[in-house]
This record gives C-alpha cells, sequence and structure tokens, in this order.
C-alpha cells in the first residue's frame, strides 16, 4: 500500500484560531481565563463575586457557554457588564472558533479581564485552547476529593485551581487536604484558592490573585 | 459527542491530503491517541465510520495506535509512567518534570491501495 505522511494534530484548526485570538488579547491588553469545570460546581457565582469584588475598578468582560439557554449570560448582564452568551446546542466544550466569533461583539479595547465560562464538563473543554492566558479549574468539595484523580488532564491543563463551597465542607464527604493532594500530585504547579462564593470567604484573595496577573 | 466533532476534522484532513481520484483508494486512517487525550477510541473510530459510510471513504479504516504516558523528571532523571498520569516524579517526588507523551491526538498517516 501506498503511504502517505499526515503527522497533522487533529486540532491543529482549532490551535491556529486559538493563537489568532492570543493575538488578539495581546494588541488589546486583555487578560482572559477559560474558566472550566464540572456542571454545578459556582463558575458562574465565581463570575458574578469576581465583577462585584472589583466593583468598576477593572474592565471586564464575560463569554458564557452553555448547552442551551441565555440564563447565566442574565445573570451575569445584571451587573452592568459586556457579556455575549454562547449556545453550543449540544455541543460539550466551547472551540475557538465560537470565543473567535464571539469577541466581534465585544470591545477589546474596554476589557481589561475577559472570563469565558466554559460549559460544565470536565472532560471535552481541557483539549481545547481557547487563546486564554490561563485555565482555571474550579472545584466544589460536594463532588468529592477524587475528581482531579478522575478527570486528570483538566488539571494537568489548568494553572489554577479554585476550590469552591468551602462553607459546606462540615456537611459532605470530602476531605479538602486530600483533594488538594490529589490535585497536586496530578499538577503540582497548580496555584490552589479555597473560597465559598455564598459566604464569601476567599473570594478576595482569589481576585488579587487575578489582578496581580494582569 | 465530542468524538464526532474530532472525526470531521480528521475527515477533513483526510480530504485535504489527496486528491480527488485518490479518495476511494484510502483504506487506511492511523491515528496516533495518548493515553490522557481525553479521547474515547472506539467512539472516535464509530464516529469516523458513520460519516464515512456510503461516501468515497466507504473502505477506510481507522486505526489507532495507542501512545502511553510518559514523564520525565529533570531532578533524578527517571522517565516513568504511570496508569494514572500524574506531574509529580513518583521516583523521587520531584515537581521539575515534564510529559514526553501522551497528550497525543493526531493523524499520523494514510494508507492507500495501489493501482
Amino acid at each position: 500500500m501506498e503511504i502517505i505522511k499526515i503527522e497533522r494534530k487533529v486540532l491543529a484548526k482549532n490551535d491556529a484560531i486559538a493563537s489568532e485570538i492570543r493575538g488578539k488579547f495581546e494588541e488589546n491588553g486583555v487578560f482572559a481565563i477559560n474558566m472550566v469545570s464540572s456542571p454545578g460546581s459556582g463558575k458562574t457565582s465565581l463570575v458574578e463575586k469576581i465583577i462585584e469584588y472589583f466593583n468598576g475598578r477593572v474592565n471586564i468582560s464575560v463569554i458564557e457557554g452553555d448547552v442551551q439557554t441565555d440564563l447565566d449570560a442574565q445573570r451575569v448582564s445584571a451587573y452592568n457588564v459586556p457579556v455575549v452568551q454562547i449556545i453550543t446546542n449540544g455541543g460539550c466544550h466551547l472551540e475557538a472558533n465560537l470565543v473567535n466569533d464571539s469577541l466581534k461583539n465585544l470591545d477589546l479595547v474596554q476589557t481589561d479581564l475577559l472570563i469565558i465560562e466554559n460549559v460544565g464538563n470536565l472532560v471535552c473543554p481541557a483539549g481545547y485552547d481557547l487563546g486564554e492566558d490561563m485555565k482555571v479549574v474550579v472545584i466544589s468539595v460536594t463532588e468529592g476529593d477524587d475528581k482531579p484523580l478522575k478527570y486528570p488532564k483538566m488539571f494537568i491543563n489548568s494553572k489554577v485551581l479554585v476550590i469552591n463551597k468551602i462553607d459546606l465542607l462540615p456537611y459532605v464527604n470530602c476531605n479538602i487536604e486530600q483533594l488538594k493532594q490529589n490535585a497536586l500530585k496530578i499538577n503540582p504547579a497548580l496555584q490552589v484558592f479555597e473560597i465559598s462564593c455564598t459566604s464569601g470567604e476567599g473570594v478576595g484573595k482569589f481576585c488579587d490573585f487575578l489582578e496581580s496577573s494582569i | 459527542m465530542h468524538e464526532l466533532s474530532l472525526a470531521q476534522n480528521i475527515l477533513e484532513t483526510v480530504r485535504q491530503n489527496v486528491t480527488a481520484d485518490e479518495l476511494s483508494k484510502v483504506r487506511e486512517v492511523v491515528v496516533e491517541i495518548g493515553a490522557f487525550s481525553g479521547v474515547v477510541a472506539e467512539s472516535l473510530k464509530f464516529s469516523f465510520e458513520a460519516i464515512t459510510s456510503g461516501t468515497e471513504l466507504n473502505e477506510a479504516v481507522m486505526t489507532i495506535v495507542d501512545i502511553p504516558f510518559c514523564l520525565k523528571c529533570n531532578d533524578c532523571g527517571s522517565e516513568t509512567s504511570t496508569e494514572i498520569p500524574m506531574m509529580l516524579c513518583s521516583i523521587c517526588g520531584g515537581i521539575n518534570t515534564q510529559i514526553l507523551s501522551g497528550d497525543e491526538l493526531r493523524v499520523k498517516e494514510l494508507k492507500l491501495a495501489e493501482e
């Protein structure tokens, strides 16, 4: 048989668009985070808390990704920040071309911090570069302390781990030290923040870290 | 259906690399999948079959090459492979490590029937 060598990454096209997006961010001085987690860990609540904390001091724009509905964009728009909703219609993750299209509806010059809230899913979004500066993986204590071991790729590809809902620790079967140990075994370079979007505990520390990165 | 969109990407790559006449001669599409690429090989093969059946690529079969996770520790120099991909060195506990393989998701080559 005749063999044709290809050696091409399956996601080469996505990566090329992601590089283009990264260029736009650099040009406009945008610091972008790609927030990933399983559904219900509190990503949207954290977006709200970040906006509240900065209170206009940092110009924030938000891209919301969901399989259906613009409920999250509605929630975020109550805070008077520019927000674009991407509905994937069944797609389990955001891809770079979707983000690139949505940038047309945002003013990057007026954006210091862009928060991309990915579709709730600990598997697929790990493989897709969206041009972000860093992936921030959010995990809530109600999900249990073994998740980093079960979904390692997400933790390898993230720079920051935010552990949410720590106010619920007395009520759930989750050993937070074990959770951190598991995550750091997978990726020792992870920066870890423990927060509660309900009580507000730890949110300031995380936001200060974001501000220092911008 | 994450694998379906990957299969479409692969199909596009195949189409870009052969002429229209050669399409029906493609017998094998070899894809490399790393141990922690997050891709289910069986789903990917199924998706590829689903989108190629009844087309010029009807006779093309996807072959998967599994690539194991391999970590190199820059502190102790060891190269290890753990079942769960961990970036902490399992020999010395060092954190100064680099992934050598396991994240691949690549179309390696196409095999075409000779005239």
